[in-house]
């Protein structure tokens, strides 16, 4: 029987993709398996317990900065995406003209730029507004996990709009939706699908951003990715795998809720 | 048909679209003017790129013309966006709403237009029942068949009662049965609801079956606007005449003409009677268009049966018919002829015999220019 090709069949890729497979989650999977570890040790297991999440949950820190991180990433997310959406509307339902990849690239340019370049610069800009302001909150913190944000919830959003038949729209203002009505009840609910995904990618971007936040935060305003940084230069317990853990189980938890509901609106 | 003070369902008035700017520029429709009635089925029949396409949506309000004025039933809607125009379309795509019902779909012009809910349902049933989708409501416009999408993209667009019905070649997906069923459909739903329908096409015959009249266009203009026969049996020019069905042009030169009946002389085929177009005075150089259907093959060289004689170059079996193709003796010229099939007859003629051809009378006519 004639086959065609698969890369699949070729000799050796069971191997590597295995040792890539590897490379990816055994790391993960030590640090999983070690914060069920009885034992004070990162090296040594001595039995499975749940004490180090206990103790990760009466850690007051613990608490205050991971519902600091929550604020900052929903804030953020939510900011970004309105942002987002409105931006993948300007530049793909419009006749093309002079300058909108240039605009496609003013958008996109976070993703290049060298985070820690964004982080010293920040630093300082806001170093400046605080004193002319006096003002030192959150604010900062959301502003600026706002800004990194964006190009994450756009490249979905953009992509899906790309991808809608612009007919429809056509259609909707043939049946006599006025732009905004066509907007509401046909672009919307067929987009929400790239907005919920831009929402999520934004909000787990800012969940686990470690270092804008770290020059642009004031005293006091640790997220949980920060404050395990901090503790990490102390003693190493396994409190840090169990916070981890939890972490880990939210992100999933969140890529699972948006396939879901992805899955369901085709 | 009393030609009173009645006033068109659409007008077009000097109408052109140009796109592009300088030497790009470039005319979709050329300074068109067309009146279509109330209540007609009327077709713009042409070849891709003729502009039949453009004008229906400027028609429709998806495009603004550079210039001209479109008459809605007296009203100027040239400037007019489409979700103001009592105008609906059925699209080529059928855009249906994926994210609706079959309902939801039907009912969205009349939500659209701010009805009380009541009679968007009422609406909406009878929508279903007239394209017989009753079963279906409840579907996601992803769930039913393409003839099934096309019926809820009808549905849709005459759930409103729209002055005007614009079809966007909304027959070019199905297959040949179904499109030969839809086509009925449509002509039953047009007699029906009695909205005026303007449908685009490129398909010759789809536009013979289906219309009351026909534009036929080329470049941008309207060459010819008539009812399907005026348009088959009297070309008003060789392009009209050559769209519209096959055709078999001789060139002659007019010896006389009596009565409107004018005696040809052609090199391939000796004197033919051929009618002349209404007010149309010529002498010298023409052309003679003549149908395949009216002539017929015969033994070769027999005088006062056939007019001209050459050799048969190729047989085509149509079922209902057979169509042959014949090389005439300057051995350059295909002349083209279709014959009925007779029940127990098998082939008369095989490829490479000489043959005659036999005109029918009054089946030629000269072509204008």
């Amino acid at each position: 029987m004639a086959r065609t090709f698969s890369i699949r069949r070729q000799r050796g890729f069971t191997a590597i993709a295995m040792i890539c497979f590897f490379a990816l989650y055994l790391p993960i999977g030590v640090l999983v398996f070690y914060s069920f570890n009885a034992g004070q040790s990162l090296a040594s297991f001595e039995g499975v317990s749940l004490r180090w999440f206990q103790k990760a949950f009466e850690n007051q820190h613990v608490i205050d900065a991971s519902l600091r991180s929550l604020q900052i990433a929903m804030t953020a997310a939510i900011i970004s995406t309105v942002a987002a959406t409105m931006a993948a509307l300007a530049t793909t339902r419009t006749e093309p003209y002079r300058g909108l990849t240039l605009k496609y690239a003013f958008i996109n340019q976070p993703l290049m730029i060298p985070e820690i370049v964004t982080a010293v610069a920040l630093l300082i800009f806001f170093a400046r507004i605080k004193t002319w302001t006096g003002y030192s909150g959150l604010g900062y913190l959301i502003a600026a996990h706002t800004a990194f944000c964006i190009p994450f919830a756009y490249l979905p959003i953009r992509a899906r709009l790309e991808n809608m038949d612009l007919t429809l729209e056509k259609a909707a203002a043939d049946l006599y939706a006025t732009p905004w009505k066509a907007f509401r009840y046909v672009t919307l609910p067929l987009l929400w699908p790239g907005i919920l995904a831009g929402f999520m990618l934004a909000f787990v971007i800012s969940l686990d951003d470690v270092v804008i936040t770290e020059f642009v935060k004031s005293a006091g305003q640790d997220t949980l990715p920060t404050y395990m940084l901090g503790q990490l230069r102390r003693a190493i317990t396994p409190e840090m795998n169990a916070i981890s853990t939890l972490f880990l189980l939210l992100s999933i938890g969140v890529v699972t809720v948006f396939f879901i509901v992805n899955r369901k609106r085709v | 048909m009393p030609h009173m003070a009645e006033l068109s369902a659409v007008e077009i008035r000097n109408v052109s679209k140009v796109f592009g700017f300088g030497e790009f520029a470039f005319a979709a429709v050329d300074n068109t003017s067309v009146s279509i009635r109330q209540n007609e089925f009327f077709t713009l029949l042409g070849p891709s790129g003729c502009g039949k396409t453009t004008l229906l949506r400027l028609i429709a309000g998806f495009e603004f013309p550079t210039s001209g004025d479109i008459m809605l039933s007296g009203e100027n809607i040239a400037a007019m966006p489409p979700f103001k125009r009592p105008v609906n379309t059925v699209f080529q795509s059928y855009a249906l709403f994926p994210h609706m019902t079959v309902a939801e779909n039907i009912g969205f012009g009349l939500n659209m237009l701010g009805r009380p809910k009541q009679e968007v349902r009422d609406r909406v049933a009878a929508m279903l029942k007239l394209v017989r989708m009753e079963a279906l409501a409840g579907r996601r416009t992803s769930q039913i068949s393409g003839g099934q999408q096309q019926r809820v993209a009808l549905a849709r667009a005459l759930a409103p009662q729209p002055k005007v019905l614009l079809l966007d070649e909304p027959l070019s997906a199905l297959d040949y049965k179904l499109r030969k069923d839809m086509q009925i459909e449509l002509k039953r739903l047009q007699a029906e609801t009695g909205i005026t329908f303007i449908f685009v096409t490129h398909d010759q015959e789809e536009a013979l079956t289906m219309s009351d009249r026909i534009a036929v266009m080329s470049s941008g203009k309207i060459l010819q606007v008539g009812n399907p026969r005026e348009i088959y049996d009297a070309p008003a020019d060789r392009f009209v005449a050559d769209f519209i069905g096959e055709t078999n042009f001789l060139k002659g030169r007019i010896a006389s003409v009596d009565n409107g009946i004018a005696s040809v002389e052609t090199a391939m085929a000796g004197v033919i009677s051929a009618t002349m177009p209404k007010d149309f005075n010529a002498d010298g150089e023409v052309t003679v268009v003549l149908r395949p259907e009216h002539a017929s093959l015969c033994p070769p060289d027999q005088p006062g049966v056939c007019q001209m004689s050459g050799t048969l170059e190729n047989v085509v079996y149509f079922g209902t018919d057979t169509h042959y193709h014949v090389r005439l003796s300057d051995n350059e010229t295909v002349f083209t002829l279709r014959e009925q099939n007779k029940p127990l007859q098998g082939a008369r003629f095989a490829e490479g015999d000489r043959v005659g051809i036999a005109i029918e009378a009054n089946a030629a006519r000269v072509l204008r220019n």
